[in-house]
């Protein structure tokens, strides 16, 4: 058994946020020097230098790398030897959270009620959190500040267990092609298969945060991501979707055994700006 | 990299119609940020025949909401957020004479045919690039709506506001013309 006080959860999360708004992931930031290289448009060439110019100066001011610094999930990772003492999980985060936003000038867009009054909490909370208990005596925490100019392009689909690979690769390519310039290309796919058809989408989701170019383990989902990606890329859109040979700069799938009546398939769509920031307690 | 054309605010039709999908422009003089609430707001101030809280004549929207301002710096991070969500009030303020907006992404057909009847342009800002576009905000102030937080209007004195013409005032439309050249 190990105590662990609210206080360093609050104080994990603060870190962690801030960190992610702040600073790109050098994975990320290779990703965008290799797009460049690879791009082949002009005005795609010049809004991809103007992004990792963007990301630059926000790390070295430490200033938000965009405005919209996110709904707050938290993916936590608690060891179940872990004894929390002095106070309650949840609150911790949520104060963590909000303290971040509010110390560390990050928009706070966060509304109380989705369809009547829609009354900015001011806070930045709740977070939206994911725990799942593991073997151990640590904390494990990933952050990420979701943007929702992406989060509004992504979509999830039952299909059906003849369906296979084929139309899975369509319904990925079709939704980014639908999403077109909205979601702030060049963008990194999360695709979740199997599971529930909630599941499929948290998997979808923790698949963004995954580092950039380590493809699945399984190599025939690993070849998936492959063809996929080339598909999307195939499409044209380009950065900011202004046309170009980058649309998205990745695409990671996660899986997890299903029904044998189902096959379901999510599609969470992250803008350029994927923030993240990983700790442990 | 093309030329970058100047152009300062307010906007005249005459150098409206000079504006082409895919030049890059810098922007100086004041701009106006409005997101989804505020433009609710006007609409709901048009419907009733009310005055609006600024004089949209000749002037842009920046569809953005910044974070807020560190010491320091006279304004936060601010980009683009997506435009279709203001969509459903533009033509109403394009026909009170609003002349450019600032934002990303696509637009309905509605408000391309209202842009190319009242004479407007619509520019595209890189989304994500909003601490390299606050460089060119030198002054920002909330001057209407400030209850509604980060989607208060805010005037931002801008010099250099770095663009694309997304879509002219004769209808062309980058988002259409662009993608297929590159499409395999």
């Amino acid at each position: 058994m190990r105590e662990i006080k609210a206080n360093q959860i609050k104080d994990k999360v603060k870190e962690l946020f801030l960190k992610a708004n702040y600073h790109m992931n050098q994975d990320l930031m290779i990703r965008l020097q290799e797009a460049l290289e690879q791009e082949t448009s002009p005005i795609g060439k010049s809004i991809l230098g103007m992004i990792i110019e963007n990301n630059k100066i926000a790390s070295r001011e430490e200033v938000p790398i965009c405005q919209d610094t996110g709904l707050a999930v938290v993916f936590v990772e608690v060891g179940q030897e872990v004894h929390l003492v002095d106070g309650d999980f949840t609150e911790a985060i949520n104060q963590g959270v909000k303290e971040a936003y509010q110390e560390g000038y990050l928009r706070k867009s966060v509304v109380n009620d989705p369809v009547f009054e829609r009354k900015n909490t001011k806070t930045n909370t709740p977070a939206i959190i994911y725990t799942d208990i593991i073997p151990g005596d640590k904390i494990k925490f990933s952050v990420m500040p979701k943007g929702f100019g992406s989060e509004n392009m992504s979509t999830i689909a039952m299909l059906k267990p003849a369906d296979g690979e084929k139309v899975i690769v369509d319904f990925v390519v079709e939704t980014v092609k639908k999403a077109g310039p909205n979601p702030c290309p060049p963008t990194i796919i999360g695709v979740g298969i199997g599971g529930t058809i909630d599941k499929a989408m948290v998997i979808a989701k923790k698949a963004i945060v995954r580092k950039i170019n380590q493809p699945n383990k399984n190599p025939k989902f690993a070849a998936l991501e492959k063809e996929i990606l080339t598909k999307i890329n195939n499409l044209g859109i380009g950065p900011a979707g202004l046309g170009g040979n980058i649309t998205s700069l990745a695409v990671h799938i996660d899986y997890l055994p299903t029904h044998i009546a189902g096959l379901p398939v999510a599609v969470n769509v992250c803008c350029h700006a994927a923030r993240h920031a990983e700790g442990i307690i | 990299m093309k030329n970058i054309l100047k152009i300062s605010t307010p906007l005249y039709i005459k150098e409206i119609i000079n504006l082409k999908a895919g030049d890059f422009v810098n922007i100086t003089g004041n701009i106006y940020a409005a997101r989804d609430a505020a433009h609710r707001r006007f609409f709901e101030l048009i419907e009733k025949g009310k005055k609006l809280p600024i004089d949209l004549k000749g002037q842009i929207i920046f569809y953005a909401g910044p974070t807020p301002t560190k010491p320091g710096y006279p304004c936060g991070s601010v980009g683009p957020t997506t435009s279709y969500r203001m969509d459903p009030y533009t033509p109403s303020l394009l026909e009170i004479g609003l002349k450019g907006m600032i934002g990303k992404g696509l637009r309905s057909k509605e408000v391309v045919e209202s842009m190319k009847k009242n004479g407007a342009v619509y520019f595209a800002a890189v989304g994500g690039a909003a601490a390299l576009i606050a460089r060119s905000v030198k002054k920002s102030e909330i001057i209407a709506y400030k209850d509604l937080g980060a989607e208060a209007i805010y005037r931002f004195y801008v010099e250099d506001f770095p663009v694309i013409v997304a879509i002219d005032s004769t209808g062309n439309n980058l988002y259409e013309t662009e993608p297929p050249k590159y499409k395999k």
